[in-house]
């Protein structure tokens, strides 16, 4: 099944499962050619369905009260860096109600966008907001990277009592991946290892799953065997997974979308840091998007981002000190 | 002019109006004693937001902000566990993890209370949203000052509101005015181009009307139109209650600046004397209310003095319970973050 259709089977499995779920926003699958495949549910379902006004702040906060109303919104930012105009709603509200209510009040909502570079989306339009949000008490944030995790994920955060976040990548929604017929709810914390191997952990989420995957390939082909780590949630983290990655293989690059400084990649690098310090081998690689604004022109853009190529390097690197 | 209302419910009023005047008294006092940390009072707009949300029932939400002690008593909230709530107690209705800034009580109708200026509003129209979509007839109150327009979080959600014709009241209660300002003609806030703060509203074509907060009569009435146009699922309201800033909130810390209200005055003109003789004649909507049960013969002033101690009896009372209760554990701090999770 494509990642594009699994996006619309888990709305579709969240609106028929529970008469408390309702879409609000209309740019689950953004601009790509996919997007079609939305608006057939919207079609069958137009009573689940909110489209809001240009309104980020407006319907995400209409999202939290629905919630509290007794609704389960799934509400879409579209593109990650639109989700800075709620912030104030996401952050400050969502994310605190129920630690400042002592427990009284849950906010059970999900919140949709899809980060990171798509090509040509430059600085406005590429964020991946993701450790911002990760700094912020309060919510669950999940990452998948494959259709069926996709799908069981979001069935697990539409049940979830908190406000989940779901992070998606408009590039994984060309990727395919085997889908069982009945798919169920995918608990959070378990980390999935993407590929076996004993030299090098790969952490990477997201999209960068399948980079990684890619140049754990190449890098088979010159000996270098390489585990992949995708923790497909990284609220909650699933710490002993990665643990035990590194135990085995004694060393660990992350390969992260986030810009570098406190991204995603160096909350895994300090967790590694501190807690296996002893079974490292080698120093802790960190490959982010680099510290500047994502630029516009194809080559820029390619420079500042994770490439396979730029993995394959670094992971050589940790391994042979090259 | 009184609410259409009978003398039993009206004396209940201003028991409530009392009961939030003593509490905030009583902890502007406790505040000279000791540290209890920056809050804001309510003194002065009892007598709009106590007539309002007495139309309120069970199952109605209503989100507030920072200026919330008096919201909270409209609604049937006790005096202990809010003060033990602003005191950091672990009787507070919060666990004391919200404080005066954040004091809600879900089985009062207030979930969640956003100290953040107009952070209230989005969820307050999501409630709405929420509402009509589960076919339910209950309502969600924005309760809001003036300040909070100055928002964008407010045009955004006035036009998901007004486009989607959602069960939302939201009652502005303007108290940017000082006393001495409205009379220079100062209006309606120093830091707002509108000319009328109704038509930030209007313009969006929800219904809007602006009363006079002291006139508890068409506060009253106002907000029953506005409960019942939401319940029949025509739409939202917006109320701009103009209320008078009491003196003690003119500072950055409140003070008692018009001394500890006495309830006489309402019917004792000769007691009336200082400064702020104006405040207690013509702006104390308290005060004001009072008078107009007496004069109507709705109350005796025993009575009404009989009120007023139980009213004092009652957050001593609480604040001797919060005294009294346990700070939290500090463990508990890493406790609610997330609600449980289930399987």
């Amino acid at each position: 099944m494509l990642y594009a259709e699994a996006v619309v089977e888990a709305l579709r499995r969240s609106i028929e499962d529970d008469e408390r779920v309702h879409l609000m926003g209309q740019y689950f699958l953004g601009l790509t050619p996919h997007r079609t495949m939305v608006g057939d549910l919207y079609r069958k379902y137009p009573d689940r369905v909110y489209f809001p006004p240009i309104a980020e702040l407006g319907y995400v906060g209409a999202g939290i009260g629905a919630a509290i109303a007794g609704l389960r919104p799934i509400v879409d930012c579209a593109t990650a860096s639109f989700t800075f105009q709620a912030f104030a709603q996401i952050l400050n509200e969502a994310a605190n109600i129920h630690y400042m209510s002592g427990g009284q009040t849950s906010v059970p909502m999900v919140i949709h966008y899809n980060h990171g570079v798509r090509g040509g989306g430059a600085a406005q339009h590429s964020h991946s907001p993701q450790a911002m949000m990760w700094n912020t008490p309060g919510l669950e944030i999940i990452t998948p990277s494959h259709p069926a995790d996709l799908i069981g994920l979001v069935l697990t955060a539409v049940a979830s009592d908190n406000p989940t976040v779901w992070v998606d990548h408009v590039r994984l929604f060309e990727t395919e991946g085997e889908v069982p017929d009945r798919i169920e709810p995918i608990p959070f914390g378990r980390a999935s290892i993407r590929r076996e191997g004993s030299d090098l952990t790969v952490f990477a989420s997201s999209w960068m799953v399948h980079r990684s995957v890619e140049a754990a390939e190449l890098l088979a082909g010159e000996g270098i065997s390489v585990e992949v780590v995708d923790p497909r949630t990284l609220v909650p983290l699933d710490e002993e997974a990665i643990l035990r990655s590194v135990a085995k293989t004694g060393r660990l690059l992350v390969v992260d979308e986030c810009h570098l400084r406190c991204g995603v990649g160096s909350e895994i690098a300090a967790t590694v840091a501190e807690h296996a310090h002893g079974d490292l081998l080698t120093p802790i690689r960190r490959l982010a998007t680099l510290d500047v604004p994502v630029p516009f022109s194809a080559p820029m853009e390619e420079f500042v981002e994770p490439t396979v190529d730029k993995i394959v390097k670094a992971a050589r690197s940790v391994v042979d000190g090259r | 002019m009184l609410p259409d209302l009978g003398p039993k419910a009206l004396v209940e009023l201003l028991g409530l109006m009392l009961l939030a005047r003593r509490f905030e008294e009583q902890l502007i006092e406790l505040a000279q004693e000791r540290d209890i940390g920056h809050f804001h009072v309510y003194i002065g707009q009892e007598s709009t937001g106590i007539p309002a949300l007495s139309l309120l029932e069970q199952g109605d939400l209503s989100f507030t902000n920072h200026r919330n002690h008096g919201h909270l008593i409209a609604r049937g909230a006790e005096p202990g566990p809010m003060y033990a709530e602003i005191l950091g107690r672990v009787t507070g209705y919060c666990r004391g993890k919200g404080g005066t800034l954040h004091l809600a009580s879900a089985e009062h109708g207030f979930p969640t209370t956003s100290s953040a200026t107009g952070g209230c509003i989005p969820p307050a129209v999501g409630a709405g949203l929420g509402f009509q979509r589960l076919g339910s007839d209950r309502v969600s109150v924005c309760l809001m000052g003036d300040g909070a327009l100055e928002e964008g979080a407010w045009h955004e959600s006035a036009n998901i509101a007004a486009m989607e014709q959602l069960p939302v009241i939201f009652l502005c209660e303007n108290n940017s005015l000082e006393a001495l300002g409205q009379r220079a003609g100062e209006y309606p806030s120093s830091t707002m181009a509108a000319s009328d703060l109704t038509e930030l509203a209007s313009v969006f074509g929800i219904e809007s009307v602006a009363v006079n907060g002291l006139d508890t009569r068409a506060i009253y009435q106002t907000m029953a139109e506005a409960v019942d146009r939401a319940r029949a699922g025509a739409g939202p309201t917006f109320i701009e209650a103009r209320t008078v800033r009491w003196p003690g909130n003119r500072p950055i810390w409140p003070e008692l600046a018009t001394g500890k209200t006495e309830l006489s005055m309402a019917w004792d003109t000769a007691l009336i004397r200082d400064e702020y003789a104006i405040w207690y004649r013509e702006q104390d909507g308290l005060l004001g209310f009072a008078r107009e049960l007496v004069t109507s013969g709705y109350l005796t002033t025993e009575t009404a003095l009989s009120l007023d101690r139980r009213a004092s009896e009652r957050v001593h009372e609480g604040l001797a319970f919060a005294l009294d209760s346990p700070y939290p554990e500090p463990e508990e701090a890493l406790e609610h973050v997330f609600a449980p999770r289930r399987g």
